[in-house]
């Protein structure tokens, strides 16, 4: 050990979203504070200005704000059968890095979990009985309800200015909004988006077809807006470049709009970049954390910072990976056993889309933002027969130009060739009139998907990389088609001259190849017990009491949804019983 | 060049007649406007407020010196003036100075040992000043502030302003007004505005346009020049009263938000004005800056309500404003998509519009409105050249904490491109100021460059 630092109350583990959330409010308690973010640092301006930023080719394909495999990967395999190789070129999922994390390149889809997800295995017990549970299928109930979490929802939701119109304000049904969700306590904190022509048109459908469409919720600034810290969001001016990308306008919620500015200003409060954590130390009792040892990458030195309190806030992935390497969070799971907890329940998003082509219509692709559209949730979690469909799941549909570069949006009809003269053609016939809706379903939790340490390969650290181990599985596979045959119809009916759909169906693949979604969940996930997951209802370590996990790693299977929301309600849920019941007696909450 | 002759000819003039008085008339001190008892005590805080409305940390400081010890260099018409150590150290500081010592610098511009201190330090202004605030400022800079061992730097100014003897004939006539405040009675919350704008919080020092003498014509509102404009190192520092003031579509309450976190529904601090929020006025409680915003609406006789908190916590939404009459031509010509538009609406599509959209009208509280912007339409140009060039940035206050930063266009627009933007944004929306000339913009590139 090079160097141990002056020992501090709290120290955080990466300054994203969740990190810049324990840090203001911990800082609130005149707690001393640091955080430590293996990126760099990063400010709207000059990281994200314009017109720099808006550059698709090192930010959209070259995907520059992302974390290199070089620096951090994992390795990949579907399953024990398999041999896991390490994933050299980011694909299927894109963590982030530096300051604000993945909340500086997100496409700002806030969504709060329906009721019934938290729930989940409860409700289907409840409503079809236990068989219908698939074998292998591992899910369970979170270990906290949908309206413990209602009002730090709403918190987050103003905090990370949100911008929609309420379905169900207190169990009161509200015109204009989405009548299937959970309730709510208060209106959004900004008003609902103006629809683009596609959405527009694809909620007229879905209306003619007896649907219930609403506007996307957003984190993205529908009006100036100022948040309870004082913090700022400019109005978007649709300029289509969300994911990938930070927001040069000031119009998406992230970080650095919403906390960090504010969080800057406590003098209790520092944060050190470049700064990698490698591991958790644990007291010689084991019933505590010490501090954490982390990478100084300009001293080129191993440092260890002793705290009271341990906050792990970076990616899903390297939160459980830091757990497995540092022997917290319970045993590790076994697949074959279905012994243990850690690395348990990793589960994903199951998607699929129907694109349409309209040769007389005029859509102008690069007028959007990231959270643009209409929505439903006719096919969702709580409104679909899970015993007569045959599938547990269930899924949000949306349209409207949500990426409005220029390389990436190009969509074309399946048979026109990929590259000279024939693509050009078809770029010049169908550029500006296509749209396309989208599917964005549940996935369920699964004995087979999990996450270990890798037996062969290391990291720069000489650690071992972790190990997911993932594939598709039948339930989901079935929903996602049953989606399908719903959504093809409704975009028949807008009478388009060519439609093509992308539904993953029996016999899938997982491939890490291709872009899919980065809203990788579980691994250490909640639970009543310490039987059954890593963490208690407060996010907090089973065996570590000043060890608490932040993020999507809690969630006990993914819901149908985005995961911010769910997030971002859990880190406030968390924030709130480290200030009112730890800090006045450390101990076990539960 | 004009101005500097006019200056040198005045002050040449002056110089004779200073000479004269220098040999006729001892030096005296103003006597103190009320005699307070020996065990005065400030109220808590006081002194701390007066330090904070009075600005002095930001011209006492240096950028990386400790607070109040001076070492920041005042860039003057006559040359580069060296802010002082005013920490209690006795050897470089102040603290040998008796209270009268301290007050004669604050209300007579003269130190101890007779040496007159440049009007760099606006004691035209703080001679409105109370007893009690002087007494309560006095004490915190001698009981609350650590001393600093740090050396004042010489200010060696070029012949005739390294005279010091000739300040105190300019004194003879900057400082004809009678020491001590005096209110006009309208309501307490104007009177209090009255005395932080004209004593305290020194606003006429820019405000005010200088007179020939480079005075500030006029420090009370009894002056019709007074707050009627002034033009400070190349900035306007606009006029706050008169029909075409700024900041005469203002409420009491956006002026407030202004003052206590420079931004507001309209605009953003800039320049020198950015430096007085970050320094002083984000740290008066609300009431002061209200207070501020009430006496200088009043001024003009508006009628206004008064807010009962400034920058309240969200969570606000507010939708931006649509463009107005005098602003719905340019408007409709910039969503025209007309490419036969001129090149200067052509680059502010290409380069401004996202923010400060087609209305002109900006987005309330972070993108300022550039309609009727004062630093658009200004009689000095570069700021606006600067602020295309490099940018911009509100720094974080108390209630507004996040950094309002614009980025710069100079590696993105040439010299004509942005003289051709410049003289479009100031006859756009309404906008009615003249032309922005490539040699100007060359300018201030090259001054940048330079630094």
């Amino acid at each position: 050990m090079a160097r141990t630092e002056p020992k501090k109350d709290v120290v955080i583990v990466g300054l994203g979203w969740t990190g810049s959330i324990a840090g203001i409010e911990l800082a609130q308690e005149g707690l001393d504070i640091v955080a430590l973010e293996r990126g760099h640092d990063q400010n709207t301006v000059p990281n994200f200005e314009y017109p720099q930023q808006i550059d698709e080719l090192k930010y959209g394909v070259r995907v520059k704000m992302m974390q290199k495999p070089s620096q951090q990967t994992l390795t990949v395999r579907r399953s024990g059968d398999e041999t896991a190789l390490p994933y050299r070129s980011l694909g299927s999922f894109l963590p982030g890095n530096g300051v604000g994390g993945a909340g500086t390149h997100w496409n700002g889809l806030n969504w709060r979990p329906m009721p019934e997800e938290l729930r989940l295995r409860s409700y289907v017990t409840e409503n079809w009985g236990e068989d219908i549970i698939p074998e292998g299928m591992t899910i369970g109930d979170y270990p906290v309800s949908y309206d413990e979490l209602e009002p730090f929802f709403t918190q987050f939701e103003k905090v990370a200015g949100i911008a929609g119109k309420a379905g169900n304000l207190n169990g009161e049904i509200q015109e204009g909004g989405n009548p299937f969700e959970g309730w709510r306590s208060e209106e959004f904190p900004m008003p609902a988006h103006k629809p683009t022509f596609d959405s527009a048109k694809f909620g007229e459908a879905a209306s003619a077809m007896g649907y219930h469409p609403f506007t996307a919720s957003a984190g993205i600034a529908s009006t100036s807006y100022t948040n309870p810290y004082g913090m700022q969001m400019g109005p978007c001016n649709f300029c289509g470049f969300c994911e990938r990308f930070g927001c040069y306008q000031y119009s998406k919620s992230s970080p650095q709009t919403a906390i960090l500015g504010a969080l800057k200003q406590y003098p209790n409060f520092e944060y050190r970049t470049n700064s990698e954590v490698l591991k958790i130390e644990t007291a010689p009792d084991g019933q505590t954390a010490t501090g954490v040892t982390y990478w100084d990458e300009e001293a080129q030195e191993e440092v260890f910072q002793p705290a009271d309190i341990v906050i792990l806030s970076s990616y899903q992935l390297n939160n459980v990976h830091l757990m497995l390497l540092s022997g917290i969070g319970g045993p590790v799971y076994d697949p074959v056993t279905g012994e243990g907890v850690l690395g348990k329940n990793y589960a994903y998003q199951m998607n699929g889309g129907v694109s349409m082509f309209f040769e007389d219509e005029q859509f102008n692709p690069f007028v959007g933002h990231g959270a643009n559209g209409i929505a439903l949730d006719d096919f969702a979690i709580n409104q679909n027969d899970f015993g007569a469909l045959g599938f547990i799941g269930g899924s949000y549909w949306r349209s409207g130009t949500f990426n409005g570069q220029p390389i990436r949006s190009m969509r074309l009809p399946s048979g026109t060739p990929a590259w000279g003269a024939g693509w050009k053609e078809g770029i010049k016939k169908w550029y500006g009139h296509s749209m396309s809706i989208g599917s964005h379903g549940s996935h369920m939790a699964y004995a087979n998907n999990h996450l270990d340490l890798d037996p062969t390969y290391t990291d720069r650290h000489g650690r071992p990389l972790m190990r997911m181990t993932f594939n598709w599985q039948d339930n989901d596979l079935r929903m996602n088609q049953y989606m399908k045959s719903k959504m093809e119809p409704l975009a028949a009916s807008m009478n388009p001259d060519l439609m093509q759909s992308g539904f993953k169906g029996p016999g899938a693949q997982y491939d890490v190849r291709p872009y899919q979604t980065t809203h990788n969940t579980g691994g250490h996930i909640m639970s009543t017990n310490a039987r059954e997951g890593s963490v208690n209802r407060y996010s907090q370590a089973w065996d570590k009491h000043n060890v608490f996990v932040m993020g999507a790693g809690n969630f006990v299977q993914n819901t149908q949804y985005n995961p911010t929301g769910l997030v971002g309600g859990l880190a406030y849920h968390t924030v709130n019983a480290i200030r009112t019941q730890y800090l006045s007696n450390p101990r076990p909450l539960v | 060049m004009k101005t500097f002759l006019r200056i040198l000819a005045g002050l040449v003039l002056v110089g004779v007649i200073a000479l004269l008085a220098f040999i006729f008339v001892p030096v005296q001190r103003t006597e103190p406007t009320t005699e307070l008892a020996a065990d005065w005590q400030a109220a808590e805080g006081q002194g701390e407020l007066v330090l904070d409305a009075g600005d002095c940390v930001a011209c006492h400081t240096s950028d990386d010196g400790e607070s109040l010890a001076g070492g920041r260099a005042i860039a003057s018409p006559m040359g580069t003036i060296w802010s002082t150590n005013i920490t209690p150290d006795a050897e470089t500081g102040i603290g040998n100075w008796s209270f009268a010592d301290f007050r004669a610098a604050m209300i007579d511009g003269v130190t101890p040992n007779g040496t007159h201190l440049y009007p760099a330090m606006p004691y035209e202004n703080y001679r409105l000043m109370t007893e009690e605030d002087m007494r309560a400022l006095y004490d915190y800079l001698m009981t609350e502030v650590e001393p600093v061992s740090a050396a004042n730097k010489d200010t060696n100014l070029d012949f005739p302003f390294n005279q010091r003897w000739g300040i105190r004939a300019w004194n003879w006539l900057a400082l004809t007004h009678d020491a001590g405040f005096t209110p006009a009675g309208v309501s307490d919350a104007q009177d209090r505005g009255q005395y932080l704008v004209e004593s305290l919080g020194h606003c006429g020092a820019c405000h005010t346009p200088r007179n020939t003498f480079m005075a500030q014509d006029g420090v009370t509102a009894e002056s019709e020049s007074f707050l009627a404009g002034g033009v400070v190192g190349g900035w306007n520092a606009p006029a706050l009263r008169g029909d075409d003031a700024g900041i005469k579509g203002w409420t009491v309450s956006e002026l407030a938000d202004y003052l206590a976190t420079g931004r507001n529904a309209h605009s953003t601090a800039n320049g020198e004005m950015a430096l007085v929020v970050e320094h002083s006025l984000q740290k008066l409680p609300d009431s002061d800056n209200i207070a501020i915003a009430a006496y200088l609406k009043g001024m003009d006789g508006d009628a206004f309500d008064l807010p009962e908190e400034v920058a309240a916590a969200g969570p606000i939404a507010t939708p931006e404003a649509e463009a107005d009459d005098a602003g719905a031509a340019t408007a409709e010509l910039l969503v025209s998509a007309d490419p036969d538009m001129p090149l200067g609406a052509r680059l502010y599509s290409d380069n401004c519009l996202g923010c400060h959209f087609a209305s002109g009208k900006g987005a309330p509280g972070i993108f300022p409105e550039l309609q009727g912007n004062g630093l658009v339409v200004g009689s000095e140009v570069s700021p606006l050249i600067s602020v295309i060039l490099n940018g911009a940035e509100v720094p974080p206050t108390a209630k507004r904490p996040m950094t309002l930063r614009m980025q710069g266009y100079a590696d993105r627009l040439s010299d004509d491109e942005v003289a051709e933007l410049a003289t479009w944004l100031r006859g756009a929306w309404g906008n009615d100021a003249g032309a922005v000339a490539p040699e100007a913009v060359a300018e201030v590139r090259d001054s940048d460059s330079a630094h």
